[in-house]
């Protein structure tokens, strides 16, 4: 094994790369659970956005394009989701494993066309003069668009929801339907936006595997990222900084076993392919063991449903 | 205005009627998609749901398959539906199905090239152990540490695919199979294989475990005090403290159980009509299980007549894919969308529609 091949300028540049996606997925995620609407459709959201944003970015020629498209597949998708929770008061459980086998499936049969094709390729931005700052510039200025739109979304997601009026409304929607209902707020109208502000954050997120990741379509391509990304919503304590911490974190995890891999270590490939996914449910041990902040940081009412009339 | 209100119990008129009202919206939508896809949309239908049992051509054929396909399905199904009705979500079935057929498999090639009775029954154990103790890691951490049983499972689901890669890359791969991937075909090892049991039924040992496992679910449910521990724990968890349930026991009882029906499902899957372990053995069965039982309406009687409905769907799949080109990935979005239609048809059942004014409440 040559452990000196890994060169740690490129293995924290391609960390930032590898965690965008499941960043997208978990911040939209983190929203429509504020909101207390638990939705496990994240991995069908993100695959419908995959093929969604990889087809019209083919058929258009501009990956902006795609991405846009990715965003309103996955809204769209998850309309469904909120029709059926919201609207019809079907368990949110159910509904989200639903999402998820249905987007798997139909992404497959959108996707026939597009196995083999090669995406228009997203520039990165070369930020002149930060770009070429050492050892800073190649990490943190020489990224695509993408990169840089995940971490504003963060962002913003955590001023909204600290500092503004719309933040406050959603949080008691989430907290309380009964008193936010009590008190003349649209909790059913709060929580679907909620969710297609999720859907379309996941839909970002499978674009972004699809279009510059990969970059190519291939079934399922997702591989589980959609439910890393709501394992990463409790690890974060459903905070947008912490959240942000966790896609990092596992984005390092995959970059170093990914960079291990090609470095030739002796254990089986296998065998480094799966840690990421031991990692997640270490860290989801780990933070669910404390019993004082897993009980107090979950929305009180996620995953209630809610009537007017009970 | 339409609106809704919540009756005091659930209709049991709508929870039997809805099953079927889901099964046809689906096969309209269906017809929809399959009309989009520009197949003729009754042709397909009836490929599907019709040809399969009834078509002189094919049903010699595929009759048995129904059989073959539904056994699985039930199995795991009705080890889903005792968890779904106490709360506990074991989404990863699937993973339990994989890690059972690797240990039953594993078991049954450590004997290779011995033959005696004993070996099939000490493979089925095997592979019930294999699903017990994968589906006991989400169940411990669930009772030791409050880790969500959702999310561990599922992740588990990808740690055992790649399990699956590594066996049949390494440990399990055929000595003799020129470095081909893949285990040993289970079916040229008399005393490994499950054959079937009446020839060209499709009857195997997992259809009689199946069965089983239905009557044993049917018995559970309706006379057993677990049973009505299992359904209060669902319905009312404060009520089902106070009675004096203990919800640690009832969370592994109902993992473990899971595990032990999906492993067993994947051993005898693996020593039947799949014969080896291979990259690709695992086709799903543990997440349209889900949709089994859903339909059945987490019913052991009705997870049999919604295994049974899924697997013509499996196999009207492949007949349309053959017959008319459409593809794979369509019958996998129309089980999809059953189960939404299952879900939303649910609204009937525990609420009335009424239509008038709307007062604010």
């Amino acid at each position: 094994m040559d452990l000196s091949a890994i060169n740690p300028i490129l293995l924290v540049a391609s960390l930032m790369v590898a965690a965008t996606p499941i960043l997208l997925a978990a911040v939209g995620e983190l929203v429509a659970e504020k909101a207390g609407v638990l939705n496990l459709g994240v991995e069908g959201m993100m695959i419908t956005g995959a093929i969604c944003g990889f087809a019209i970015a083919v058929e258009t020629g501009s990956p902006v394009m795609g991405f846009l498209a990715a965003a309103i597949g996955g809204a769209l998708l998850s309309l469904i989701f909120g029709v059926l929770t919201q609207y019809l008061l079907s368990n949110q459980v159910a509904t989200g494993l639903a999402l998820t086998l249905f987007g798997l499936g139909f992404s497959s049969l959108i996707g026939q066309g597009y196995i083999g094709i090669k995406p228009p390729s997203t520039e990165k931005l070369d930020i002149p003069l930060l770009s070429d700052i050492p050892v800073l510039g190649p990490i943190l200025f020489n990224h695509d668009l993408m990169v840089y739109v995940a971490l504003a979304l963060v962002a913003a997601v955590w001023a909204v929801l600290k500092f503004t009026r719309t933040g406050l409304i959603l949080r008691a929607v989430g907290e309380n339907h009964d008193a936010a209902h009590a008190l003349g707020y649209k909790v059913v109208r709060v929580r679907l936006l909620a969710i297609m502000f999720g859907g379309g954050c996941a839909g970002l997120g499978g674009a972004y595997l699809s279009l510059i990741r990969v970059p190519q379509w291939t079934e399922g391509m997702t591989a589980g990222a959609g439910w890393i990304a709501l394992a990463i919503v409790v690890f974060g304590s459903w905070r947008a900084g912490r959240v942000l911490l966790g896609a990092y974190l596992f984005g390092g995890v995959t970059v170093l076993q990914l960079n291990l891999q090609a470095a030739g270590m002796a254990i089986p490939v296998e065998y480094l392919s799966m840690s990421p996914y031991l990692i997640t449910i270490a860290v989801l041990v780990i933070m669910s063991a404390d019993k004082s902040r897993a009980a107090l940081s979950a929305p009180a009412c996620l995953g209630r449903v809610f009537h007017a009339s009970s | 205005m339409i609106r809704l209100e919540r009756r005091p119990s659930p209709s049991r008129f709508w929870t039997a009627l809805t099953p079927v009202l889901a099964v046809v919206a689906t096969m309209i939508a269906g017809g929809v998609m399959f009309a989009a896809l520009g197949k003729d949309p009754f042709e397909a239908i009836r490929t599907i749901f019709w040809d399969p049992i009834f078509n002189e051509q094919f049903a010699a054929f595929s009759r048995p398959q129904l059989l073959v396909k539904a056994a699985p399905l039930i199995l795991i199904a009705i080890g889903l539906s005792l968890g779904f009705r106490a709360g506990v979500w074991n989404i990863g079935a699937e993973g339990q199905y994989i890690m059972g057929a690797i240990c039953g498999a594993g078991v049954g090639l450590a004997f290779y090239p011995a033959e005696s009775f004993v070996i099939f029954p000490l493979m089925v154990i095997a592979g019930g152990l294999g699903g017990f103790l994968w589906a006991m890691i989400p169940g411990v951490l669930r009772v030791a540490f409050r880790t969500n049983e959702i999310l561990v499972s599922l992740l588990l689901v990808y740690v055992a695919e790649f399990m699956l890669a590594s066996m049949s890359l390494g440990l399990l791969r055929n000595p003799e199979g020129a470095g081909f991937p893949g285990s040993r075909n289970l079916k040229a090892y008399p005393s490994a294989h499950n054959a079937e049991l009446i020839a060209g039924t499709g009857m195997h040992w997992g259809v009689v475990a199946a069965f089983v496992a239905v009557i044993f679910a049917y018995v559970l449910l309706s006379r057993h005090m677990l049973g009505f521990q299992i359904k209060l724990a669902g319905q009312a968890p404060r009520a089902a403290r106070f009675g004096g349930v203990n919800p640690s026991r009832l969370i592994l009882f109902c993992l473990g159980i899971s595990g032990i029906l999906a492993g067993a499902a994947g051993l005898f899957e693996v020593s039947g009509p799949a014969g080896q372990i291979s990259i690709d053995f695992n086709v799903g069965y543990g997440f349209t299980a889900i949709i089994v039982a859903f339909l059945g309406r987490l019913n052991p009687i009705g997870i049999l007549l919604a295994g049974l409905l899924m697997a013509l769907t499996y196999i009207g799949g492949e007949l349309a894919q053959f017959m008319l080109g459409v593809p794979a990935a369509a019958i996998q979005a129309f089980q999809g969308m059953l189960l939404f239609f299952l879900l939303a048809v649910d609204v009937l059942s525990n609420f009335r529609i009424r239509i008038g004014r709307r007062e604010v409440v």
